[in-house]
């Protein structure tokens, strides 16, 4: 593995396998009764969070501590970053103090490659503006492979604000190097130009995307994109393509439906399908534990001069 | 003093000039061009290299020279010696300082500050809108007499239609061009890139092409209902110089510029060698091989008048933040001639004749400025080109006081070999030895 994780393209289609393998075995230390073992005893892991996030920041501090490394959270508001000190300032005084590993979460595309430049940390990017958020599309892997047994071949339907999210990008990347059929589908004022070069279908009409889906694969639709700048209505965006139980019902029979939160109800998914027998949301959310102590692992685990 | 410049390649096509010729300079002017000039004792001989080739002073039109208000970024002093080592013997400084070059006052400031450095002759462009607000009319026919050579809101368009009108009107008056940054602030919106795959892939908000090309259209179309005259500056997406075609074709009063980066460099850049390396950002943005194509065409065809830097220096703190939050622009007065002299001149897009029209001679009809001809009598505003010249480009080298270029590093065929402004010899190459340009040696 490269020194960094700052998206899917730092990854072979090895690694993404050595990644979910053992993710596998992680799993099995939160079913222990004792959720803890030594691998990072002695390794400091600071988490570095530019953007409010529950989610994200609680799984890999928890994935952290199962793994036994000192941890420390420093979520920086916007306040401070007015007051003047430089993301490159902040990262060149916490790596005075020698972390091993930084995870980065920022507003800014690019800014986990700025910090890599200037630290010899490792740095996983926990999400950076709209480019990539890899551990996320690691744990979504991670669950289809968990219920469809393969990657390749399926036909994977991510549906909503493309051109805002990252999650799509790392999603796209990776699904497409396993093989899967990777369609997306919005509304064409949220398609990002030129997405299909990265080898997926892209539709505007959902009920064609989903048709035979294996897995579809909700996007957020956040509040400032939906009052008319990008989309009429939320009423017009959920009766044009938010998934409800009629539209999950043109997809195979044993379709799963993800979402990488935080979910509008109502908005993008109907409740009946976020809480149906179909959704795979909340086993996402205990996948990525096991997933970022997979990445944890495979990059500060070594001993020096791995 | 006088001074015998002998053996060079003369490239002077304002006077139909290509060969070897001599050219005598005495005191500030162009003295004699001719075959084997002889003089007398006392006249410093200049023995340019074989291959060499003496021109009339490159002139950049669109420079930013930061000085009043953003010293920290360059001053006229730093950056007219960034000029005269790129072998520009004049350049036109932008107005958007600090305060805006608004008024009479600003502009004498800056050709003080230009007098004191005595390096290269600057031409101070003043604002069209008070504060470049885009809202009232800058005092304009007192910057014309104060020294300005032409107006423009430079680092964001003229704001409105009418007002638009009104400066093509008022400013046609004094004779000067409305030069344009021609973008629709509306669709560029918060975008920090071109708007394509690239961008896309890297999570970037985009600016398409037609953010350019429809105010190009608005501004030809306001140039016809006028008859002022609009100089489009850093033209950068095919849509523009379609525009710019089609408006010439109709006898419209345009003009239009290309920078070295957009006619070099391609959206591609956002993703290699430096993924999000903030020396890639600047406005209009790198667009893609489709325009970079366009615009080497259009230099070819001469739909393209000028080539010019849009020389942006910003302060190495300024630019290592996040991509989104470093300012637009790169540096260009010390990579432009070699860009030229390997991608333009020895890729056979464009001769050394058109190249020194690109560079001088049009520059100076544009802004009617002396300058861009080696006539008998002309000021001996004076560029020397080693055409061959290996040229490793080095930011930690230049005069300039800003680092922000994407070409450090890149080695390319062609240079600066000296520069004299008024007769005055205000650079010559370190690595080379010609012998009597001696005077500048340390």
């Amino acid at each position: 593995m490269k020194k960094d994780l700052l998206g899917i393209g730092d990854l072979t289609r090895d690694e993404i396998y050595l990644i979910l393998d053992t993710a596998e075995a992680m799993r099995e230390i939160g079913q222990r009764p004792i959720k803890k073992v030594p691998t990072l005893r002695g390794k400091t892991v600071v988490n570095l969070f530019y953007e409010p996030s529950t989610r994200t920041r609680t799984s890999f501090e928890i994935a952290e501590k199962r793994l036994s490394a000192d941890t420390l959270n420093i979520a920086v508001a916007a306040s401070s970053v007015l007051k003047g000190e430089t993301l490159v300032d902040t990262a060149m005084n916490i790596e005075a103090m020698a972390p091993d590993v930084i995870v980065l979460r920022h507003a800014s595309s690019g800014a986990c490659h700025l910090l890599s430049r200037i630290c010899r940390s490792r740095v996983i990017n926990a999400g950076d503006g709209m480019h990539e958020h890899p551990t996320q599309a690691l744990l979504d892997a991670f669950t289809i492979r968990e219920h469809k047994k393969r990657i390749d071949g399926l036909k994977v339907v991510i549906v909503g604000d493309l051109l805002h999210s990252r999650v799509l990008r790392s999603n796209v990347l990776l699904l497409t190097e396993l093989g899967a059929d990777v369609w997306v589908c919005g509304p064409s004022t949220l398609v990002p130009i030129g997405v299909e070069r990265l080898g997926v279908r892209v539709s505007t009409r959902v009920d064609e995307a989903v048709k035979d889906a294996d897995v579809i694969m909700m996007l957020r639709i956040q509040h400032e994109r939906m009052n008319g700048a990008f989309i009429p209505s939320v009423r017009e965006y959920f009766n044009t393509f938010g998934m409800t139980p009629a539209r999950v019902a043109r997809a195979k029979p044993d379709v799963i439906i993800m979402h990488p939160g935080p979910m509008n109800r109502g908005v993008e998914i109907a409740s009946e399908v976020a809480d149906g027998p179909y959704s795979v949301i909340l086993e996402q959310v205990a996948n990525g534990v096991a997933v970022r102590m997979a990445v944890l692992y495979l990059l500060a685990g070594g001993v020096e001069g791995d | 003093m006088k001074r015998l410049l002998k053996g060079g390649r003369v490239v002077d096509p304002a006077n139909g000039r290509d060969g070897v010729f001599d050219v005598l300079v005495d005191g500030d002017r162009i003295a004699r061009v001719g075959h084997d000039l002889t003089v007398d004792a006392g006249v410093t001989v200049v023995e340019i290299p074989s291959g060499f080739v003496v021109c009339p002073g490159l002139i950049d039109m669109h420079v930013h020279l930061r000085e009043p208000g953003q010293e920290h970024k360059e001053t006229v002093a730093t950056g007219t010696a960034a000029a005269v080592a790129g072998g520009f013997t004049a350049v036109a400084c932008m107005p958007n300082t600090s305060p805006v070059n608004d008024n009479a006052g600003v502009t004498e400031y800056i050709l003080k500050k230009a007098a004191e450095a005595n390096l290269a002759r600057v031409y101070p462009i003043g604002a069209v809108s008070r504060g470049q607000a885009g809202e009232q009319l800058a005092e304009i026919g007192e910057l014309h007499q104060a020294g300005c050579v032409a107006i423009t809101d430079d680092g964001r368009p003229v704001a409105t239609a009418m007002l638009m009108r009104r400066a093509l009107e008022y400013a046609g008056m004094f004779g000067m061009p409305v030069i344009e940054h021609c973008e629709d602030q509306t669709l560029k919106g918060d975008g920090v890139a071109h708007e394509g795959f690239h961008a896309s892939a890297l999570g970037l908000r985009g600016i398409p092409g037609q953010a350019e090309s429809i105010m190009a259209l608005r501004d030809i179309a306001l140039a016809e209902l006028t008859g002022g005259v609009v100089h489009i500056a850093h033209m950068s997406a095919r849509q523009t110089l379609d525009a710019v075609r089609w408006g010439k074709s109709r006898g419209a009063r345009v003009t239009c510029e290309v920078t070295p980066h957009h006619f070099v460099l391609t959206d591609e850049m956002l993703r290699a060698p430096i993924a999000y390396d903030t020396n890639v950002k600047m406005n209009p943005p790198l667009r893609e091989t489709a325009d970079r194509d366009a615009m080497l065409a259009g230099l070819a065809d001469g739909s393209v008048d000028v080539i010019a830097t849009d020389h942006a220096p910003h302060h190495y703190d300024e630019k290592r933040v996040e991509f989104d939050r470093a300012p637009f622009g790169i540096t260009g007065l010390e990579t432009a001639v070699s860009l030229c002299f390997d991608r333009l001149v020895h890729a056979g897009v464009v001769s050394l004749a058109r190249l020194v029209e690109l560079l001088s001679v049009n520059p100076a009809r544009i802004l009617k400025v002396p300058g861009g001809s080696l006539a008998d009598g002309a000021p001996a505003d004076i560029t020397v080109l080693a055409p061959d010249l290996a040229v490793t480009i080095s930011a930690a080298r230049m005069r300039s006081k800003a680092r922000n270029t994407p070409f450090d590093g890149w080695q390319l065929r062609g240079g600066v070999a000296a520069t004299l402004v008024a007769g005055r010899l205000v650079y010559v190459n370190e690595n080379l030895r010609i012998s009597g340009f001696e005077d500048l040696r340390i």
